[in-house]
């Protein structure tokens, strides 16, 4: 008889307990408070009166084994042999004493891994997976994520914004990437060309035709054989037909474009969570540093930093200014493109005579 | 080994600057392993053409028919040793904690059978392995299998599920995310390693209404903290809080920053709060930390639908439970009750391909309340229909189900 496959052991999502920090298992729900003693520094206090430091750097999320093993190395010598990672990618060393603190940020600083992401700063941008490694991306992510971070470096060490940005890249329009105070995203700018020679061998066709967020793909013979057709006058450019069909060639490394977007909030501190909005596009996708998209990111932070007041988030600040303020203390141009008119949008319009002059 | 590394003249740029460098990493990969002289080469390919060269097909493990992301190479002819380059994903801890032992184990066991690149962590919270052969994925899942890591979700499943802090380390946490987190991934494996859904599933667990995760923006199911008592005041700390920053700070970003006018500061310095009308912003918690902080009945908000662009639009998650009480192990097995009949009636009625969010819109909010056996509740509203268009047959039926539940709230 041949030999039994090994069969996987359905443990799921393992128990944190046995990584944790000790501290935070003896406080374990039983924390009083915390303070920022500087950036990239936590201090939290339990109610039992214990302390554990936590000192947060910056990675590069995609990581070889030796980096790894140096942030290791680093928990081993300088902390307490635990880390975590937080959503964007930082790692968090957690110290039981403050003594520990300064020789822990000497040494990551030393070796390259920046201290910061806390409290009113710009963090690391979280981010997709390009050129690297995804089946569908417009353009690389790691390597915008570096280009923009080497940019934002100064407001990464430091505290002084407004309150918290947030940054999400995604290298295609549709699908991963998050909403952000700021986020950069993919924007085709043409209908797909269909490699019609392939979709009756690789492509489920109802399904493309129902991907479709336009309705503008319908089967068509082509050539003697099954295919798609897309109505360009409809066709929305928007790559949700390409996952399903490679052959709807949707990516083109002159029409694929980035576009920014602004007013992303999580957060329900203060006001409700929010949508990010468009405010600029047709940017061009110009590996390896994108110094065009760039530019945009930095005059809109310094924008920002420089009229929001204290505590309020990107979205807020607009709101509080006005988006004719936005466009107009950013310099960047308002279009037609900018009034939203995918399904009932009329609510987007304004129905007053707010209007600042 | 030994392979000689392509000439890399765009992606050298990625490496001087201040934030650390894949690429640094990459070639420091690629002196050891020819699979990443090849990576190397193809993603420059890809810079300089300005396109992308993977494709999806079909890989998996035994016993699960998702966790694996398959990559082949279209110019494999070019770029041989990176022809196959998977990506495993593996659940980490709620909370992404490690030890520095356990971290070291992953990168001998991904050194042995992949590139040594590995993403902490994907979008959807999982470690990713990135580049493996179709040869190795077995051996290689078997030891993280036996190590205590389990295949993450891919595909039309149950996803990986994320989670803040929380009670680890974190003093606004008003229920135990990790607890949460890990019952409720736990209890729906089945659907996470065999899809079988519509479409994806995620979970995501923040502990108070920062929403660290995300989660409102990003998940199917949020539970996000809350509570409904009082919010609770150290008068005392307040005084040296105002002491140390002055009136006019305190009531500029605290007082007036409240989105429903409930502080104001007493001309003795401490803080009256009208907690009636208080939403739970967390603002001034967020301010005040040592002053303020949540009150003792705690437990969650849920909330329903959050998803990205495709297809219908990028969502918001909405309440569906304005309140549930996360304090007993009953009351968790009821929050995972609610996750499961959420997700039978999406199976059930939801088409091909449309997300929780997207079938909600469909069908509206009162048919998934109806299906779900949950009452209709005002918090789940922004503001009450502002359009005559909708049959009242029924109005003194349901205004008598109102009424009978306020009789029996009293």
């Amino acid at each position: 008889m041949a030999e039994q496959p090994r069969m996987p052991i359905e443990s799921g999502t393992p128990d944190a307990f046995q990584y944790m920090h000790p501290l935070f298992q003896r406080n374990y729900g039983q924390w009083a408070w915390h303070e920022r003693p500087r950036p990239g520094v936590l201090r939290h206090v339990a109610k039992s009166g214990d302390e554990v430091w936590t000192v947060r750097a910056g990675t590069q999320r995609q990581m070889d084994v030796y980096t790894i093993r140096k942030l290791c190395d680093i928990a081993d010598e300088y902390a307490e042999g635990f880390v975590r990672f937080t959503i964007r990618s930082n790692i968090e060393f957690m110290v039981s004493a403050q003594d520990k603190v300064q020789p822990l940020i000497d040494k990551l600083l030393e070796e390259g891994f920046p201290i910061g992401g806390t409290g009113n700063s710009v963090s690391m941008i979280s981010h997709t997976q390009g050129w690297l490694h995804c089946d569908i991306p417009g353009s690389d992510a790691s390597g915008v994520v570096k280009s923009l971070m080497d940019e934002l470096h100064a407001e990464f060490i430091r505290e002084d914004m407004p309150n918290k940005v947030k940054i999400s890249t995604s290298c295609c329009q549709i699908n991963c990437g998050g909403q952000a105070d700021i986020a950069i995203n993919i924007q085709h700018t043409k209908p797909p060309k269909i490699n019609h020679d392939l979709v009756s061998n690789l492509c489920e066709r109802p399904s493309v035709v129902s991907r479709c967020p336009a309705a503008a793909i319908r089967p068509a013979m082509v050539n003697g054989s099954p295919s798609l057709e897309v109505d360009e006058k409809k066709c929305i450019c928007c790559g949700a037909c390409f996952p399903p069909c490679p052959p709807m060639q949707i990516n083109d490394p002159e029409h694929s474009k980035l576009a920014i977007w602004v007013g992303g909030k999580n957060s329900n501190a203060r006001s409700k969570p929010s949508l990010h909005k468009l405010v600029a596009a047709g940017i061009p996708n110009n590996p390896p540093r994108w110094p065009e998209a760039a530019t945009i990111i930095k005059t809109i932070i310094k924008t920002y930093k420089e009229d929001a007041r204290e505590w309020e988030r990107m979205n807020e600040w607009v709101e509080r200014i006005g988006w004719k303020n936005f466009f107009k203390k950013t310099g960047l141009p308002f279009t037609r493109f900018h009034i939203d008119d995918w399904g009932r949008t009329r609510h987007t319009l304004n129905t007053s005579t707010h209007i600042r002059f | 080994m030994g392979k000689k590394k392509h000439d890399t003249p765009l992606l050298d740029q990625l490496e001087s600057g201040p934030w650390p460098s894949f690429i640094t990493g990459l070639k420091r990969l690629a002196d050891d392993n020819d699979m990443m002289v090849d990576l190397l080469g193809q993603l420059e390919h890809s810079y300089k053409t300005r396109k992308g060269y993977w494709k999806g097909g079909t890989a998996s493990v035994i016993g699960y028919g998702g966790g694996v992301i398959p990559r082949f190479s279209e110019v494999a002819d070019m770029f041989p040793e990176s022809a196959e380059f998977h990506t495993l994903r593996i659940m980490p801890a709620p909370a992404m904690h490690y030890t520095s032992d356990i971290l070291r184990k992953f990168c001998d066991i991904w050194e042995k059978y992949g590139s040594g690149l590995i993403a902490l962590h994907g979008q959807t919270g999982d470690v990713m392995l990135q580049g493996c052969t179709t040869e190795n994925m077995q051996p290689c899942f078997d030891e993280f299998n036996e190590l205590g890591f389990d295949m993450g979700g891919a595909g039309p499943s149950v996803r990986t599920g994320m989670s803040c802090v929380g009670h680890a380390r974190c003093e606004h946490s008003c229920y135990d995310t990790a607890r949460a987190h890990r019952q409720l991934l736990n209890a729906f494996i089945d659907d996470l390693h065999r899809p079988a859904l519509p479409y994806k599933f995620k979970f995501k667990f923040s502990g108070c209404g920062n929403d660290c995760m995300n989660s409102v923006q990003r998940s199917d199911m949020a539970v996000i903290g809350t509570w409904r008592d009082d919010i609770e005041v150290n008068q005392e700390e307040v005084r040296k809080f105002v002491a140390a920053k002055g009136r006019q700070y305190v009531n500029e970003n605290v007082v007036m920053r409240c989105p429903t006018q409930c502080l104001s500061l007493n001309e003795d310095d401490t803080l009256a709060v009208d907690n009636a009308n208080c939403v739970r912003c967390m603002h001034c918690i967020n301010v005040m930390t040592k002053a303020l902080s949540p009150g003792k009945e705690r437990g969650a908000t849920i909330l329903v639908g959050g998803k990205r662009t495709l297809k219908i639009g990028d969502l918001l998650g909405t309440v569906l439970v304005p309140f549930m009480k996360l304090e007993t192990p009953e009351d968790y097995d009821a929050l995972q009750e609610l996750a499961g009949n959420m997700i039978d009636f999406w199976a059930e009625n939801a088409l091909e391909h449309e997300r929780m969010g997207e079938m909600i819109e469909r069908i509206g909010l009162g048919n998934f309340l109806e299906g779900l056996g949950l009452e209709v509740d005002p918090d789940m509203v922004a503001h009450p229909r502002a359009n005559p268009y909708v049959r009242l047959d029924a109005w003194e039926e349901e205004v008598a189900k109102w009424n009978a539940r306020q009789a029996a709230a009293t």
